[in-house]
């Protein structure tokens, strides 16, 4: 939880409530940012039964700069919108990674761009590179970036399952991308088996009260 | 009456409050939208505006909040259901006009996503300090009708309610959002346009030449003509009698305005509505509503977890006001605490009708974000002291 403020503002004394998970993600603008988080939302609230509340950055920040999206995700109903120092920090772009990476949890999940995030890893902390861009450029489109980055994240961090992430995926591209998305998301998963697959007991311990896996 | 099935996008979304808004409106039957799109309200418009052509609606961007209302107020006279959608500075501009809506008995619906004021204030975040001008924003006497959603699936809900409200009183009707709720995104579930009620213009029936526009009972509502239907009769936002002409005199004016009085304040009862849980042997009562009754009811728990006896009532709609509940919790509670993003609206409302017999205590927020649940909390137990 944060103190009032938008979605930005430093954490305040209220612990939030335990089954609750809070995301950021963040990148330049025109990367996708804010439909990644609506997918996610989608997932969770429409697919997975759980509730999600999305809050986007506005402003001119949302407009080429650092742009950001939070998520609160919780089986029982959300009352407070913002989020405070998150579970699960996505970040796709350098300045992203500077302007929020202070309030990432010590033992929060850190999601990046490997190619475009440099990020100082401390320790205990569980950290996922994905070469998103180059991987989505390799399917011929690099807008499908965030879709990239989305497969990835579902992988790690099991929030929801995949096919449930996929079905939110389709219902949100625009009308005739739908292939083309879904083979990025695809991609981004089928990264995270090839590096990190031995590795993934460890992040579906640390979500499991959310995820009930 | 039945929805119009073009108008309801059936089935669970994920949509943002002022998304959500726009499709409660489109449900509700509104076919016309003039407006002057303002930060944080023009997702509304963006998705009526897209929406409209494929169900057979009119959005017009207005060249400003002046022309928005009174093509509203216009568009209502041919019988058709009419909103616009704003935010602080935008309401301020359509309030000579939101009094011509009361005084013609217009009904119409003004969205006000609230941001931080006054002026231009903070246009990317919250505030909830335009609850006394929905209230008392236009001059002269009149009552009015605002609901205040807490969530997208409510902005959807309650938006039905509002334009039900706006035919039923024959009344400009304010849905007073805040900018926390219209760019939040969560779960809306649209039901089937069968299950959706809709309270259609009361038009009348009589002749032509029998016809008074205003001809009403003490506390009623007069019937309807839409303009071009062959009814010839005058309308004003002056003081005017039973035939809609101009009357200046002290006896009309007691007559038309007691009437734009009456006919809510005699029905309040049944305009009233709040959501109320824990009351019952409670030592302090909050109220809220919003964005912030949600932060509240969070304060709630982490003082009923410090062993209080903590209660709330949730404001769905704010005016009327439900003068006759907080009057009887007065009786039997120590206080009354009042959180809102602003310095003090809804709690002079509060202390009214507390009338002395419980202290009322504000939690204020000056805008651009919602309260610390520990704020409220702290201000719980220094109450129940």
């Amino acid at each position: 939880m944060s103190k009032p403020g938008a979605a930005g503002s430093k954490p305040v004394t209220a612990e939030a409530p335990a089954g609750r998970t809070e995301i950021r993600i963040t990148g330049f603008g025109g990367q996708g940012v804010v439909l990644s988080g609506y997918i996610i939302g989608r997932a969770c609230a429409i697919n997975a039964e759980q509730h999600a509340t999305m809050i986007q950055s506005f402003g001119p920040e949302a407009r080429g700069s650092a742009c950001s999206a939070t998520l609160a995700v919780s089986d029982t109903e959300v009352l407070y919108p913002y989020i405070g120092r998150p579970d699960v920090f996505v970040v796709m772009s350098g300045e992203g990674y500077e302007k929020y990476h202070d309030d990432l949890k010590d033992d929060g999940v850190l999601i990046y761009e490997k190619n475009l995030v440099q990020p100082t890893v401390k320790d205990g902390q569980p950290t996922y590179g994905v070469p998103s861009t180059r991987i989505a450029e390799s399917l011929g489109r690099s807008i499908v970036q965030n879709i990239v980055m989305l497969g990835f994240f579902t992988a790690v961090t099991k929030l929801v399952s995949r096919e449930q992430m996929r079905e939110a995926v389709k219902a949100s591209v625009p009308p005739g991308t739908e292939d083309l998305n879904l083979k990025a998301f695809d991609a981004g998963c089928d990264y995270f088996d090839e590096e990190y697959g031995q590795k993934q007991s460890a992040i579906s311990g640390q979500l499991s009260a959310t995820t009930g896996d | 009456m039945k929805a119009d099935p073009a108008g309801v996008l059936t089935g669970a979304h994920y949509l943002d409050g002022d998304f959500a808004c726009g499709e409660g409106a489109m449900a509700a039957g509104c076919r016309f939208v003039g407006g002057y799109p303002i930060t944080p309200s023009t997702e509304v418009v963006e998705r009526i505006s897209r929406r409209f052509p494929m169900i057979g609606g009119t959005f017009i961007q207005m060249e400003d909040e002046l022309a928005s209302m009174a093509a509203v107020v216009g568009a209502s006279w041919t019988g058709t259901k009419a909103l616009t959608v704003t935010s602080g500075p935008g309401f301020s501009l359509m309030m000579e006009n939101i009094g011509l809506a009361a005084m013609m008995e217009t009904p119409c619906v003004v969205v006000d996503v609230q941001r931080g004021g006054p002026s231009t204030g903070l246009p990317t975040m919250a505030g909830q300090a335009d609850m006394m001008q929905a209230r008392w924003g236009s001059h002269g006497d009149y009552e009015s009708i605002a609901l205040c959603p807490q969530s997208p699936q409510e902005a959807f809900d309650l938006m039905i309610d509002a334009f039900n409200l706006s035919e039923l009183y024959r009344v400009p009707v304010m849905f007073m959002m805040d900018e926390c709720v219209g760019h939040m995104t969560e779960k809306v579930v649209i039901p089937p346009a069968e299950e959706i009620e809709i309270v259609p213009r009361k038009l009348t029936s009589r002749s032509v030449g029998e016809y008074l526009p205003y001809y009403a009972d003490r506390q009623s509502v007069p019937e309807f003509a839409r303009a071009g239907d062959g009814y010839r009769f005058h309308t004003t936002g002056l003081t005017h009698d039973e035939r809609g002409y101009p009357v200046m005199s002290a006896e009309c004016q007691e007559k038309c305005v007691r009437r734009l009085v009456e006919k809510i304040r005699s029905n309040a009862d049944a305009i009233v509505r709040f959501e109320e849980f824990g009351t019952e042997g409670a030592e302090v009562v909050l109220v809220a509503y919003g964005i912030a009754a949600r932060v509240t009811q969070m304060g709630m728990e982490i003082a009923r977890k410090r062993g209080l006896k903590v209660g709330m009532i949730r404001l769905i709609v704010a005016w009327p006001f439900p003068e006759k509940r907080i009057r009887e919790l007065a009786g039997e509670i120590k206080a009354f605490v009042v959180p809102e993003i602003n310095y003090g609206q809804m709690v002079l409302e509060v202390e009214r009708c507390a009338a002395g017999k419980a202290s009322t205590v504000l939690v204020p927020h000056g805008g651009g974000g919602v309260h610390d649940p520990e704020t409220i909390a702290e201000e719980i137990l220094r109450a129940a002291k």
